[in-house]
């Protein structure tokens, strides 16, 4: 099953990564993962996705940082980006919006919202 | 002539000092506010008659001159408690002289002012007219012209009498510069701490000259002296000398340094800083000593050199460089014996006139006045004029006496008679500051009982010599009483006359000043002033050290009184800055008390204080004074000070609370921050087991249809998300409790070989997952200590876990080993793998450090392992730490003590 849009999930959590992968796949979207935030950039370029489902907090690069290298590289600017983070505070989640996320969820979050969300910035 | 004019030269000179020093304290740039020229100035206690007459009393007498100056020096040890406490009360009651510190004391009493002030007078006027005597007959020596002794009526042929004369115009120049006699005069103490220091070099060089240009050294004079039969006694002590001598000279001379008028006006009245009296304390002994060190060889000398020529001992400081024709140096010498001589007659003579002036030409001239309000200006003239007038009777006098009476005596005996009258004042005044049941009847009949012995003892020997009595009085006594012979009162022989009527005089005095005391009622006001002298220190700062009123007045009529004695601008000036700092309106036409005591204190500085509570009256309406009223005003004041030192201790405290509030506050709140920083992080890290355990089981609960083996993966990931999650919440636990110190550690015996063992089981399992073998290098040695073992335990653990965990499968070493010196024991745990780069060595012991920065593969602890074994070691008074080089493994070795 080929499906028109390309995700890119990004997370240092190997659980977290599995489910995602998991349930993109089974909505038919092409995936691709990247365990920490160095990966993430390679792929990036490489696949040219149509979103990322970036967590933020990583050992190497972290996911504010990538977010604000997409927004700014010209061929990467029309990526989607949400950020998935156990960042909670206000002012965390207003940093991600100012970077140009189109969305923002904190852990624990519902899978099937999530996916619910995606589907809406990704029209069939 | 050329004495005359180096004379006038250097008194030009010493102007300029005066006027320099003046022009300085005009621009608050003092030259004098120093501890030496403090000092210096003290040491016009040095007359002419330590510059020359102690070279006359070494050569008649001895060693006995000394008396004079070991008084002094030991007086100097009392400088600190005494004069401290004459010059803090002075200051506090604008007090400007010994006459009026005694009539103040005593309820600011006029007839005991007039008493001092005469006694003052008659036994000061010898002195002076002792050191005119000294310049003249220096001016004869000097010009090599005999002595002739001239008559009164023929005075305009007198030396002496133009020397007073140009003495008094001086004077008048440099004393009544200013009105207010308590104001400091600088230029006046410039020139006499200037004077000081002539007189001392020049006598000096005279002494150097003597020892060594006329003889050899000290010893020659010394040795030369022993082979002359009539020298041999003046350098052994008491061949001369009695004891009782000794002792009277003593102790007349060490009041005299406190009670003399000029010493009085230079160590209290022009006292700058009560802290230079420390430094004078040293420095006043050691000029004395400098200045007495030549005295007995130069004596010594002159009676060598001079043997039976009848050259006046007196004389022989000069006499000696003239008579080897070293007439430069007989000058110098000239001019040192010159400003000895000057500085006393200038500094007594302005200390005198102040009280004459203020003490007795002054009540007569306001009385013969009745005050009214007059153009402003005239009293200040009037005041000015008086005591110029005052200055120029006394040295008037002086020349009087020297040319009826002074002729028959030598220099020192002059000058002790006036010490022995200054000695009088000692029990009225050191009993009024030690002494609160001192009276002014005890005072003023201590005082009279003293002169009239004084006199009697002293003074009227000398009116039989000079002719003026009938000499049957010393032979026969008064009336023909022989219990009444001035040089053996009541029989008692054996003393020379100064001993004799010192004994006498100050015996009767303190006697008699006791028993009145305590047998008189005192009133109001004594009480009063006893209070705040005996207890000056206390009440200098409170507002009880004012002068004492009750009544009010009319401010015009107060404003016009200050008007007329101080000028309208000067005045203005001084009571506007009062109103200011007190809150009065000077609107009203009622002035308070305190304006009218303030009145009071200012006039009492220009005009002395029985004066001006004379006039301050004239313009008050008072009553009254009851003595219940003066100990509620003293008891308040005392309260009052007592509280204002308790709110102080109060207020300190409450500072201090504050203070230790503002930090507790502090640490608080970083606390808190820290708190909340962990809590922050806890949250965060459970927030990740979750976010996966929701995400899994959503996963297989909405994905009926997934493949069996898929679900049974997704399964044992929850199952192991779950056990995670648990072990982190008991790890955060457990490093709370720790860190918050409620886990009391639960001490008992334990042998740590045995604790280890059982740890390596433990982990045993883990171990065989990854193929590892624990190597074990244990000493036999049995290491007891005593420790909580379940949490040392958890220490042997933990470190062994995270070896394991960052060791390679199959090719990792592990190696765990005790190590013990003799006052700790280390368990070192060493693994091969990748290592702890340096910068990281201390952070790995930080809280959730692991789980932020190496989760490259899934975390596999809660990231507190480290951070509660460090707590757990140090708990155990340990410490912990990792040896670690990047790619060659590391060792962590946590230590305990050796017990």
């Amino acid at each position: 099953m080929s499906s028109l849009y390309t995700i890119l999930v990004v997370d240092d959590d190997p659980y977290i990564l599995m489910s995602l992968e998991f349930l993109m796949k089974k909505n038919g979207y092409n995936v691709v993962v990247a365990r920490n935030g160095t990966e993430a950039m390679e792929l990036l370029n490489k696949q040219a996705p149509h979103l990322v489902l970036l967590d933020i907090m990583m050992p190497d690069v972290d996911g504010y940082e990538i977010c604000r290298y997409i927004k700014k590289t010209a061929s990467l600017k029309n990526i989607k980006v949400i950020f998935m983070s156990a960042k909670t505070k206000d002012a965390d989640i207003k940093k991600g919006y100012e970077l140009g996320a189109s969305l923002y969820v904190t852990k624990p979050f519902s899978t099937r919202e999530l996916v619910k969300q995606i589907k809406e910035l990704l029209p069939a | 002539m050329i004495a005359i004019f180096s004379a006038l030269g250097y008194l030009a000179i010493l102007f300029g000092v005066a006027y320099y020093a003046e022009y300085r304290q005009r621009k608050k740039r003092s030259i004098i506010n120093n501890g030496y020229v403090y000092a210096l100035s003290l040491t016009v206690y040095c007359t002419a008659w330590t510059y020359y007459g102690s070279v006359g009393r070494a050569a008649s007498n001895g060693m006995e001159f000394l008396a004079i100056y070991l008084g002094p020096t030991i007086a100097a040890v009392l400088f600190w408690p005494v004069l401290h406490k004459m010059i803090r009360i002075c200051r506090t009651q604008r007090i400007n002289s010994i006459a009026d510190l005694i009539s103040t004391r005593y309820g600011k009493n006029f007839s005991i002012a007039v008493v001092v002030t005469i006694l003052c007078v008659v036994g000061i006027i010898p002195y002076v007219s002792l050191q005119l005597k000294a310049i003249s007959s220096s001016i004869h020596i000097l010009t090599g012209s005999s002595l002739q002794e001239m008559s009164l009526n023929n005075f305009w042929r007198d030396d002496t009498f133009y020397i007073s004369l140009i003495l008094s115009f001086f004077i008048i120049l440099f004393g009544t510069r200013s009105i207010d006699a308590s104001e400091k005069h600088e230029g006046l103490v410039a020139a006499v701490a200037f004077e000081s220091i002539i007189k001392l070099l020049a006598f000096l060089a005279a002494g150097i000259f003597v020892v060594y240009g006329i003889f050899n050294g000290f010893g020659d004079i010394f040795s030369k002296a022993w082979h002359a039969e009539s020298l041999k006694g003046l350098f052994q002590l008491s061949n001369t000398t009695s004891y009782a001598t000794w002792l009277g000279l003593m102790m007349v001379s060490m009041l005299a340094v406190f009670f003399l008028p000029r010493q009085f006006q230079v160590s209290v009245v022009e006292n700058i800083q009560e802290r230079h009296l420390n430094k004078a304390t040293w420095l006043f002994p050691l000029y004395l000593l400098l200045i007495n060190i030549f005295v007995l060889p130069i004596a010594l000398g002159g009676k060598l050199i001079f043997a039976g020529q009848g050259v006046d001992a007196d004389t022989f400081v000069l006499a000696l460089p003239l008579h080897f024709d070293q007439s430069w140096l007989g000058l110098f010498v000239f001019i040192g014996g010159f400003s000895a001589a000057t500085s006393m007659i200038i500094v007594e003579t302005i200390a005198l006139s102040t009280m004459v002036s203020n003490n007795i030409a002054m009540p007569v001239f306001l009385s013969a006045q009745k005050f009214k309000p007059s153009p402003e200006g005239t009293f200040s003239r009037s005041i000015i004029h008086i005591r110029r007038f005052s200055m120029v009777i006394i040295l008037a006098l002086a020349y009087l006496y020297d040319k009826t009476i002074a002729q028959n005596f030598s220099l020192v005996s002059l000058g002790l008679v006036s010490f022995a009258a200054v000695a009088q004042f000692a029990p009225a005044t050191l009993g009024g500051i030690y002494w609160k049941g001192a009276s002014k009847n005890g005072a003023m009949a201590g005082i009279c009982t003293g002169f009239v012995i004084w006199f009697f003892t002293l003074v009227v020997p000398s009116m039989v010599s000079a002719h003026v009595l009938s000499d049957s009085i010393l032979t026969e006594g008064l009336f023909g009483l022989s219990w009444l012979k001035p040089y053996s009162l009541f029989g008692m022989e054996g003393m020379d006359s100064i001993t004799h009527s010192v004994f006498w005089s100050l015996l009767c005095n303190v006697l008699v000043f006791v028993t009145v005391s305590l047998n008189t009622k005192r009133n109001a006001e004594e009480i009063y002033q006893g209070e705040i002298f005996v207890d000056i220190f206390k009440h200098s700062a409170s507002p009880a050290a004012e002068v004492l009123r009750k009544g009010t007045a009319n401010l015009p009529d107060l404003r016009s009184l200050l008007d007329n004695f101080l000028g309208a601008e000067r005045a203005h000036k001084i009571l506007n800055s009062f109103a200011a700092r007190n809150n009065i309106s000077l609107e009203t036409n009622k002035a308070d008390p305190r304006l009218v005591s303030f009145v009071e204190k200012v006039l009492a500085g220009v005009i002395g204080s029985a004066s001006a509570r004379i006039m301050v009256s004239s313009v008050t309406k008072e009553e009254e004074l009851k003595i219940d009223e003066v100990i509620r005003i003293l008891r308040e004041s005392q309260q009052m000070i007592e509280l204002n030192k308790e709110m102080k201790k109060k207020s300190t405290e409450l500072k201090k609370a504050t203070q230790q509030l503002t930090t507790a506050n502090e640490q608080l709140k970083e606390m808190d921050l820290m708190k909340d920083e962990f809590l922050y992080t806890v949250t965060h890290e459970l927030r990740t087991p979750i976010t996966s355990i929701r995400a899994m089981t959503e996963i297989v609960h909405d994905n009926t249809d997934m493949p069996e083996e898929q679900r049974q993966l997704f399964l044992g990931n929850v199952i192991r998300e779950t056990e995670r999650l648990s072990h982190l919440i008991t790890q955060v636990l457990n490093l709370e409790r720790y860190e918050s110190g409620r886990q009391k550690l639960i001490l008992a015996p334990a042998v740590l070989n045995t604790l280890i063992k059982e740890s390596v089981e433990s982990v045993a399992g883990m171990a065989n997952e990854k193929n590892l073998v624990i190597q074990q290098q244990i000493p036999d040695t049995m290491f007891m200590i005593r420790c909580d073992a379940d949490l040392l335990m958890q220490v042997l653990n933990n470190l062994l876990s995270n070896a394991i965990k960052f060791v390679e499968p199959g090719t990792g070493k592990i190696k765990v080993s005790v190590h013990s010196s003799h006052d700790e024991i280390q368990v070192w745990v060493e693994d091969n793998g990748k290592g702890i780069p340096p910068e990281l060595h201390e952070l790995v012991f930080d809280k959730f450090f692991q789980a932020r920065n190496q989760t490259l593969k899934k975390p596999q602890g809660s990231g507190l392992g480290l951070a509660i074994s460090k707590k757990i070691v140090e708990m155990h008074e340990g410490r912990i730490w990792v040896e670690s080089a990047e790619d060659n493994g590391s060792r962590f070795i946590f230590t305990l003590p050796n017990n």
